[in-house]
């Protein structure tokens, strides 16, 4: 491996041969792009077409208004929460794979990374289908409220008024219930892989030593399975703090977040300079979040 | 370990199923306090699955088992009076030599000096002593091991399991080692049950042994008996090398035995063996207890002996294959009547192994008391 790695040192033309189209890809479609929209951030606008790159920072001072800190804040706790709630859930899904029997985890497996095989957008529609006041979600509640008004006119009741829909969609609840439905995978097959890496013998032997099931999980499985606990919440968090489709289509008028915004600024507002700084406000944001995990992952590896 | 023959393990016709395959069927043994007590037994044979019933990592299809008077039938793993050293040792590899070893202490809320005082105590009986900082990535299988031991003697069980304690380690520290085991299991006077499939492991460790095959007690002795007294096929093969004829018991008289063998000869015992007369039974012939001669030669020291009749316990053959292992010379030679027997001869000398060589006529004899005779 390491002679491999050391060999287009020596081998400069064919390392070349095979490095120059990918680098071009990249500096044509990504650097640049993003160059471009780094320029913009520094600009204003001079006509409806015509953005003039003056050099300003009034965008950035624009961007600390209260409104803005606001939805960059709620943005950071709508991600954290779907994260959480993304390792909540995920962990014992990721669990119960790893204790399955072996001839069914890859079928689990394949369950978890199903929703991938749709569009993201038809999936959000389809949980809109089942959320909405018509929706299943609705309708079995509706079934439920209506037993129960049976029931109580059986044992000689006051039937129950007439059931009203509740509101599921269009709030705050919907945007984090579609976030975390869109990222729980992203959560799962990392601390899946991690679980799967773990001997199982550790936990036997925790077990022996007289740890009951709980103390062996907080003392054995989360310290060993941080790695994939670290890379499932970099991989959930950063999507969900970026996410633009479900806050848009299933969140009310006071649930938007950044991507929204920013969203609005290059669309309605036309105010492009203005979405670009929000923009590398955004990635800068992620930048810290990384930067944080490899610092640790780095810690980690010295130890 | 005088101070008791107490059984302190009591396993009552305990069966394991996983599905169809039967693991571990109807076995019933005891394993006294303070003994050195081996299971062998060839792989999936269900020796491990019987270590982890007693562990509490499986439990019983039916039949139960009994830990120091108290029915483990509805007791978890983490409260049963064992601990387990596990094959992979199973060392925690987030914590160092010392937060291992007193991680169960811990887990029991043992005050803080107390667990200080423990596990340096046991560290030094498993000679880890200046190890107590390290972490488990940076000490090799045979420290790792020792961590192993060290956190669940620590615990002061009344059994100590070890599973496989010495498959992972290369042949000198494995030799090492199984004086060391043995040496510590004095010491501290817990028992120990260990699994093991290689049977110089057992027999060099082990008070006593018990043979599985097949999910079954195929015998249950102490090391030399297994070896000597062998009580079926299975165990005469399992444990150590063994040449295996069948034959007819002509006589069976309390002080003597004949079994003819169409593929040997006539085999003679000082001994009975109380089995059916006529019936079929097979002799068990250990390669090193045969003498091996140029012709002719085996028939006067056979005469001299004079511990069986004329004609019986004699054999000739033409060698067909040896092997030179050092100690010893391995020879494999081939019948009058076609069949192959092994013969092993120390090489006393340095120049034993020359005295006979590839497509040798020679002859062999052995003593009345060394072939057994089994009936299964």
């Amino acid at each position: 491996m390491s002679g491999a790695l050391q060999d287009w040192k020596s081998q400069k033309k064919p390392f070349a041969a095979v490095v120059t189209a990918p680098v071009f890809w990249l500096a044509l479609f990504f650097v640049a792009p993003m160059a471009i929209v780094w320029l913009y951030s520094f600009g204003q606008n001079a006509g409806p077409a015509d953005i003039e790159i003056s050099g300003t920072l009034d965008n950035y001072k624009r961007a600390t208004e209260w409104l803005y800190v606001s939805i960059f804040l709620k943005s950071f706790a709508v991600a954290a929460l779907t994260t959480l709630l993304c390792l909540i859930i995920g962990f014992p899904v990721a669990m119960a794979i790893n204790f399955a029997a072996p001839k069914w985890r890859p079928w689990l497996l394949l369950g978890i990374m199903l929703p991938f095989w749709t569009n993201l957008l038809i999936r959000t529609y389809a949980l809109m289908a089942l959320m909405g006041t018509n929706g299943y979600m609705n309708k079995g509640l509706a079934g439920l409220w209506e037993g129960a008004s049976w029931l109580r006119t059986i044992v000689g009741m006051q039937p129950l008024e007439a059931w009203t829909p509740v509101q599921l969609l269009y709030n705050n609840f919907a945007v984090v219930l579609g976030l975390v439905y869109v990222h729980l995978p992203f959560m799962v097959l990392p601390l899946y892989s991690a679980l799967d890496r773990l001997d199982k013998s550790l936990i036997e032997a925790s077990l022996d030593l007289g740890a009951g099931h709980f103390k062996t999980f907080m003392q054995i499985v989360v310290p060993l399975a941080a790695p994939g606990i670290v890379a499932g919440v970099m991989i959930t968090l950063i999507p969900a703090l970026g996410a633009y489709l479900t806050p848009d289509l299933m969140g009310g008028t006071d649930s938007q977040m950044i991507a929204n915004v920013i969203e609005r600024q290059f669309k309605r507002a036309n105010d492009w300079p203005f979405g670009a700084a929000l923009s590398f406000l955004l990635i800068y944001a992620m930048f810290i979040l990384i930067a944080f995990q490899s610092m640790r992952a780095n810690k980690v590896k010295a130890a | 370990m005088t101070q008791a023959k107490q059984p302190i393990i009591q396993i009552r016709n305990v069966s394991k199923r996983f599905g169809k395959v039967t693991a571990v069927d109807n076995i019933s043994l005891d394993i006294l306090a303070g003994e050195f007590f081996v299971l062998l037994g060839p792989s999936g044979c269900g020796k491990t699955t019987l270590l982890r019933m007693i562990a509490g990592f499986e439990m019983p299809t039916e039949g139960q088992i009994i830990i120091d008077g108290q029915d483990m039938s509805l007791v978890p793993p983490n409260k049963r009076p064992v601990n387990m050293v596990f094959q992979s040792y199973a060392v925690f590899p987030h914590m160092n030599v010392t937060d291992n070893v007193g991680y169960g202490l811990r887990i029991s809320g043992v005050s803080k000096g107390e667990i200080r005082d423990r596990v340096a105590e046991a560290l030094e009986l498993v000679k880890l002593g200046g190890f107590e900082d390290r972490m488990p990535d940076q000490m090799s299988g045979g420290q790792r091991q020792r961590v192993a031991l060290a956190r669940s003697l620590v615990m002061r069980p009344k059994v100590l399991l070890l599973d496989e304690p010495l498959s992972a380690l290369d042949a000198k520290l494995r030799a090492q080692m199984q004086f060391e085991l043995a040496d510590l299991q004095d010491k501290v006077g817990i028992t120990f049950v260990t699994v093991t499939h290689d049977q110089d492991e057992a027999l060099s460790m082990a008070s006593r042994v018990a043979v599985i095959n097949k999910g079954e007690v195929a015998q249950l002795a102490p090391p030399a008996d297994l070896y000597e007294y062998p009580a079926n096929r299975f165990v005469a093969d399992f444990v150590g090398s063994v040449n295996i004829f069948e034959g007819k018991l002509t006589l069976d008289e309390p002080d003597k035995a004949a079994v003819d063998c169409p593929g040997l000869g006539k085999i003679y015992l000082n001994h009975g063996v109380t089995g059916p007369h006529g019936a079929d039974v097979w002799v068990a012939l250990r390669p090193e207890k045969i003498y091996l001669h140029v012709p002719g030669e085996g028939k006067a020291v056979r005469a001299a002996a004079q511990d069986a009749p004329d004609g019986h316990n004699l054999a000739r053959g033409t060698i067909k294959g040896m092997s030179y292992l050092g100690d010893i010379t391995l020879y494999e030679i081939q019948l009058e009547g076609g069949q192959m027997i092994r013969v092993s001869r120390p090489n006393l000398s340095r120049h034993d192994q020359e005295d006979f060589t590839w497509d040798d006529k020679v002859s062999m004899h052995w003593r009345a008391d060394s072939p057994v005779v089994l009936l299964s």
